[in-house]
């Protein structure tokens, strides 16, 4: 019983945050005027250099860097994906953005107030002991911030060295552990793996690292904020899990971007390890600025997530909410390479007005016993257009594989479109997939229904868009859950009538 | 209370009239019951006072203790506290029946300046109306008519309602799915309902239901107007003898 409580609760309070956040659709729209450094607009090994001088990098970094140009040059723009933009130019935009630092910072203190400001607008407290007071019991949760191209902060490093956890940003722990560094960047996604992913590897600039030692739980939840905040600026994180064996891990990203005319691109990397018996648990909730209601301006997010669950029984999770972006590509994988590991991923893509959204997964089944879960909600509205593309397959000695796959789509009015691509291979005989799909239509049946008993419109879409999310929600750290909800309910509105 | 005078309601952008200068009243503390064939325009009543889509009332007016109706929204009418028990009920995938209704309910006091109702608070008043129903709390928990045989969503219906306390009922073929002893509890929570200041429209096809709970009013509705009208025998009448004298 105290359980359904708790639901009802988050789940009313969604409805009553609809209504206080109606007056903003888009509430992270804001610019702040923050003194910042820029590299020369465009690209070239110079700029290359640069980024790679600015950080004070090792030579092998910029070897690493100028290979990944070279080889970037002689690829082609994937162009399979359901999305369609214009051609980006990859010469009219900066490759480094960073907020003027005097010196390095010892403490919060020293983080520049309108910094901390902008996070502060954002709902995310960077001051430490502003979590530890708060109501007994509450779950820490560690950040590192990362403002354009750069980590400006993380905290509750001391408390997570105790414990051995190594929560840092990318550039610090290509200084402080760059045997780590070495041995798993880019093994999970290979330089050469795809077009964003090999720019990435050229001017990646910042982001976070994770490690947490053999049989460690990490104590708090660990997550990493980013935001774009200057003009005309490409952002290029990446980001390196590595959980050892036997040891656990909840992980949450959150991004969102300011409200500009021109489109902004984002080509991160995400790597995860997953050693014998290791679980890692990666959240999202991508609220990029997703362009006007004319489809002006917004994200190109080009993501490439994967994950490798190398050691036996490993297991990691994809959870992700999209909300954001004008165009999304992208596809959280896991590489089941352990005997008896697991994948999962939980999807919920929601676009309206103009997105464009083709997202999913691959679960790659290499190991004997391995397993995967696929549940992914695709809510298309206004004139936008979501598919889902995931891959399955299964070596041949991936004896007993399974999959289960279920896949489903809500449309919101007339003009959307929903698509689903799913790809099977199989190369055992002992393997067992499952794909289910459906596809729905908001009915305006259902809608009247909500509404005789008393819910406005916009309340009645967001409570059932929410139970459409409901499997997808629940897998969601709680703090998230609440966000998440809120989320679904704010880009949704307009939706209908 | 319930006020309905010469209503005209057309579908398909005026092509066909529905409802055709219907004049009915309904006084607080009383039931009607409205009898009609297969087409005569019964659920499109409901709907119109109810505030659906899809009808374009050309005239006439519905008021609630003098106020307009038609030009409220849906919700509006529904926080004025005017319910309708569907005679096909919705399923709401995902939202569990008690999030449902506590999120209706809340909506429905906020429209009306009400403090929400506290958990503790609604959870007694909804395990109070489920056991009164015979509805196991499990079914409380799954998400609304998901599964749900006809009889358990048009006891759901009952549910929601009994829970609301509306002051105006609009109750459509609720009788429809129902076997004798579910029609029995069903009848017994709505003639518990019936007090001085609530006023309710029971919309039936057969006589069935209305053994039950007992009309002060039974109305003919025929070609879209009120044909005939009298008191709970004439039910009976009707039931034996058929429409044809009034089509």
């Amino acid at each position: 019983m105290t359980e359904t409580k708790v639901k009802d609760g988050i789940e009313a309070e969604t409805v009553e945050g609809v209504r206080a956040l109606e007056a903003d659709k888009y509430k992270y729209g804001f610019d702040s005027d923050i003194e910042q450094e820029f590299a020369p607009k465009g690209l070239n090994e110079d700029i290359v250099r640069f980024i790679s001088a600015k950080k004070d990098e090792p030579q092998w970094l910029l070897d690493w860097r100028l290979e990944a140009y070279r080889r970037w040059l002689t690829l082609d723009e994937p162009e399979w994906a359901m999305v369609d933009y214009p051609k980006i130019d990859f010469q009219d935009m900066y490759y480094y953005a960073s907020p003027v630092k005097k010196k390095e910072l010892e403490s919060l203190d020293e983080v520049d107030p309108e910094i901390l400001e902008v996070y502060n607008k954002l709902g995310i407290s960077l001051k430490e002991q502003e979590v530890l007071a708060g109501v007994k019991g509450a779950p820490k949760v560690a950040v590192d911030a990362v403002f354009d191209s750069v980590s400006v902060v993380t905290t509750f490093k001391k408390e997570l060295a105790k414990h051995g956890v190594i929560f840092c940003s990318f550039s610090e722990a290509v200084k402080d552990h760059p045997e780590l560094v070495r041995k798993y960047m880019g093994s999970v996604v290979p330089v050469t793996d795809n077009y964003y992913a090999t720019l990435n590897n050229a001017v990646f600039s910042d982001g976070s690292f994770v490690y947490i030692p053999p049989g460690v739980r990490c104590p708090m939840e660990l997550s990493t904020y980013f935001r774009m905040n200057a003009q005309g600026t490409g952002q290029f994180e990446r980001t390196l899990i590595i959980a050892d064996e036997g040891s656990y891990v909840s992980y949450l990203e959150g991004c969102t971007a300011p409200m500009r005319d021109e489109n902004q691109l984002h080509a991160a990397i995400v790597e995860i390890v997953a050693l014998k018996d290791a679980e890692v648990k990666y959240s999202t909730v991508q609220n990029w600025w997703p362009g006007d209601s004319e489809g002006k301006g917004g994200v190109y997010n080009f993501v490439t997530k994967r994950a490798d669950c190398r050691g036996e029984n490993s297991k990691v999770s994809w959870t992700q909410v999209e909300t954001g972006s004008a165009v999304t590509w992208k596809y959280p994988s896991c590489i089941l390479r352990g005997d008896g590991s697991q994948g999962e991923f939980y999807s919920i893509a929601i676009t309206n007005g103009h997105q464009q959204a083709d997202t999913g997964t691959k679960m790659i089944h290499l190991g004997k016993d391995t397993k995967s879960r696929v549940i992914s909600k695709g809510i298309s509205a206004g004139k936008s257009n979501s598919t889902y593309r995931g891959l399955v397959s299964a070596h041949r000695k991936a004896k007993n594989a399974r999959n289960f796959t279920q896949c489903d789509s809500l449309l919101i009015g007339d003009q959307c479109g929903a698509h689903t691509v799913p790809y099977i291979e199989s190369g055992t005989p002992t393997a067992q997939f499952e794909h289910e799909a459906t596809t729905s239509k908001l009915s305006d049946d259902q809608l009247f229904y909500c509404r005789q008993r008393g819910l406005s419109e916009e309340d009645a879409v967001a409570l059932l868009v929410n139970g459409f999310c409901r499997d997808v929600l629940q897998e969601l750290p709680m703090e998230f859950a609440v966000e998440a909800q809120k989320l679904v309910a704010i880009s949704l509105e307009g939706s209908v009538g | 209370m319930l006020n309905i005078t010469n209503l005209t309601a057309t579908v398909d952008d005026g092509r066909k009239t529905i409802l055709d200068g219907l004049s009915l009243s309904v006084p607080a503390g009383e039931v009607h019951a409205i009898m009609g064939p297969n087409g005569a325009g019964k659920s499109t009543l409901s709907y119109v006072v109810t505030g659906r889509d899809g009808y374009d009332v050309t005239g006439g007016s519905v008021t609630l203790d003098g106020e307009d109706l038609l030009d409220m929204d849906p919700e509006e009418r529904a926080a004025k506290g005017v319910f309708l028990s569907f005679q096909y009920p919705l399923e709401i995938p995902g939202v569990p029946t008690l999030t449902f209704l506590r999120t209706a309910m809340n909506a429905q006091r906020k429209a009306r300046g009400e403090e929400p109702i506290s958990a503790p608070d609604f959870m007694k008043r909804a395990r109070d109306v489920a056991k009164q129903l015979k509805i196991a709390p499990e079914m409380l928990r799954r998400p609304l008519n998901v599964g749900f045989s006809g009889g358990e969503k048009k006891r759901m219906e009952i549910f929601q309602m009994m829970v609301l306390e509306p002051r105006f009922i609009v109750m459509d073929e609720t009788d429809s799915g129902l076997d004798v002893d579910a029609l029995r509890v069903v009848a017994d929570g709505v003639n518990a309902l019936r007090a001085p200041d609530r006023g309710i429209l029971i919309i039936t096809h057969y006589q069935r239901l209305l053994d039950y709970i007992v009309p002060d009013q039974v109305h003919v509705l025929a070609g879209g107007a009120i044909r005939a009208s009298g008191d709970a025998g004439f039910a009976k009448t009707l039931e034996t003898e058929g429409y044809d004298a009034y089509a």
